[in-house]
């Protein structure tokens, strides 16, 4: 059954802001800080520098050029092939994080220009689902290194996601291979793919399509690994050391390339692109 | 209901009549025949329509053949080769030379212990990156040398463990994907216990994906959903229904191509026929792939992967 049958499809609208609020209250120091400076300060805290979290809208703002955002995603919706219900079934939890977010699936998939050069870029909502992967965002993110060939572009993944989507069951798992398969055509076509690891990016992602970027880097305050620590202590009882799976983890065991703030995103993925675009025949 | 104890002790039962039926002068045979029926009729209402929880159980016996017994019952001989040449050799996924009808193939099997020792060795089946590491290295050997990949799922998952993430599980996963989606020889994969999550999945991403009747896939074991979903342990039988992991479910939903038959009770009950039928299985499905090219092998591989997944396209 699909979901959002009588409603019409709705493009992503990077101006609509969910929340009215204008004042928000760090967490880290408690102070309340004015929402708009938050936002222009890209959801750091102007007081003590602590990280907001973003939601993938305001992470696509974050990243790429005003006036340069184009919604390229494909008109799908989730279905719930296993007719799968807990304590709610899977059709009211999908409607549930489509009102929440504003998001018809937990992926923005974009055409956008960063410092004047083109990317396809994808950018995982966390707060849909968990930012898990089913069937709708592994063709998303298909479509959007398709549409990278097409576009002769680097194609970029901000991940934000707990894994494969548990509700859709073995199709969510093989989205895994799906994305690897497309990966591998990105690579044949010599075309950049550089995948972004933020808070969390775990499980399925991270042992799939996250981690076969040419460059990978992880923001600043990311949490990377396969296994949740949860899961860990139920099997085996190991004490895990105080920075397991934080991003200094993940760079000291040789996971990522680099390790980068939220403030320098931007320049730094123009960095790369530029490197890459450059002498590049078209 | 009787479940599979009982069956056990009628079936122990009934031994005992047959020894005590030899002594002379004592004709049991009647009552032999009478509790013999009895047990059969038993079995087939039992396993007729085996619960999804039950089969998980099945799937997980400590009894039920692992890949070294189908790899001595369905191929001639076994040339383990060890270690992925960087850290280590896990005892977990098993890859070597072997010949089946004949014909060169590579194997990479996953192996679960028997005893306590051999689980300590083998951490219960539970695959570390070295290990697909390894299953990585055997991808490119066998596709050097133009072999077809069997390989055999049996896993409760990657093994979740500090040292697991410390050399990357996550990115081992993806690389072995990523190796199966690439290697140019046809390659066959087979759920024989287990195929639990990503750990299975990265030897699993093969041109045909068969499973056993009674071995189970899933995203998630029925024990993570239900703690994840904060229902105490004893929902795991509903998450089992839920989670559609069963050979049968998997086959109606499109995600496998077939379904390898057991015996009834399970293929600990009769290694031989269950070896037998899933030989039968290997050998088609691999003379059916081998006619092709490789180009179209690779195409349909990708058609095949490309078009995974369950959504609705919507107007607007």
């Amino acid at each position: 059954m699909p979901i959002f049958k009588d409603k019409q499809y709705f493009r992503v609208n990077l101006e609509k802001e969910a929340d009215e609020a204008l004042w928000l209250r760090c967490k880290s120091c408690g102070e309340l800080v004015f929402k708009r400076r938050v936002r222009e300060n890209n959801n750091i805290c102007p007081n003590c520098g602590e990280y907001f979290f973003l939601t993938a809208r305001e992470r696509v703002e974050s990243l790429i050029d005003e006036e340069t955002f184009e919604d390229v995603s494909k008109p799908i919706v989730a279905d719930d092939p296993l007719g799968f219900q807990d304590e709610k079934p899977y059709p009211q939890r999908l409607e549930e994080a489509q009102e929440k977010t504003g998001l018809p699936s937990a992926i923005i998939l974009a055409s956008a220009k960063i410092e004047q050069m083109p990317v396809v870029l994808g950018v995982m909502e966390f707060q849909f689902i968990g930012g898990s992967m089913g069937s709708v965002m592994g063709e998303q993110i298909c479509h959007g290194m398709e549409e990278a060939i097409r576009r002769r572009c680097a194609f970029i993944l901000v991940s934000s996601s707990g894994g494969a989507r548990m509700q859709e069951g073995a199709f969510a798992l093989l989205q895994m291979v799906k994305t690897t398969a497309v990966r591998a055509r990105l690579a044949e076509e010599r075309l950049p793919f550089i995948s972004v690891m933020t808070y969390p990016t775990t499980g399925g992602v991270q042992a799939s399509i996250a981690s076969l970027g040419d460059i990978i880097i992880a923001e600043k305050g990311a949490m990377i690994g396969f296994a949740g620590r949860r899961v860990i202590k139920e099997t085996i009882a190991e004490e895990l050391p105080k920075n397991f799976q934080t991003d200094t983890f993940a760079i000291e065991h040789g996971m990522i390339d680099r390790v980068v703030k939220r403030e320098d995103l931007r320049s730094e993925l123009a960095t790369v692109l530029r490197f890459f675009q450059e002498g590049r025949d078209e | 209901m009787s479940d599979e104890r009982t069956l056990d002790l009628l079936e122990a039962k009934i031994q005992e009549l047959r020894e005590l039926n030899k002594v002379e002068g004592l004709d049991l045979s009647a009552e032999i025949t009478k509790l013999e029926k009895k047990l059969a009729k038993m079995r087939t209402e039992l396993y007729a329509n085996l619960a999804d929880w039950e089969r998980v159980r099945i799937a997980r016996n400590t009894k039920r053949p692992y890949a070294l017994d189908y790899i001595a019952e369905i191929f001639s001989g076994f040339y383990e080769l060890h270690g992925d040449r960087m850290s280590g050799d896990d005892r977990a996924l098993l890859t070597g030379l072997s010949e089946l009808d004949g014909e060169k193939v590579a194997v990479i099997a996953q192996q679960k212990g028997r005893d306590p020792a051999e689980n300590k060795e083998r951490y219960f089946g539970m695959v570390r990156p070295q290990g697909y590491r390894k299953a990585i290295r055997m991808m490119r050997l066998a596709e050097r040398f133009g072999f077809p990949i069997i390989s055999l799922i049996d896993t409760p998952g990657a093994y979740p463990g500090l040292e697991s993430e410390e050399n990357n599980i996550g990115g081992a996963i993806a690389a072995s994907i990523n190796s199966m989606i690439e290697v140019s020889v046809p390659t066959i994969a087979v759920i024989i216990g287990e195929g639990g999550s990503g750990g299975a999945v990265a030897i699993g991403a093969a041109d045909r994906l068969l499973m056993l009747e009674n071995a189970i896939c899933s995203v998630i074991s029925p024990e993570g959903a239900a703690a994840i979903l904060g229902k105490s342990k004893e929902r795991v039988k509903e998450a089992a229904a839920a989670l559609k992991l069963t050979a049968p479910d998997l086959l109606d939903l499109g995600v496998i191509d077939e379904v390898i038959p057991e015996p009834l009770g399970g293929a600990h009950k009769d290694l031989q026929q269950t070896a037998s039928a899933l030989k039968e299985s290997i050998i088609r499905n691999l003379g059916e792939l081998s006619q092709a090219s490789t180009d179209s092998l690779l195409a349909s591989r990708f058609e095949r992967y490309r078009n995974v997944g369950r959504y609705s396209i919507l107007s607007g």
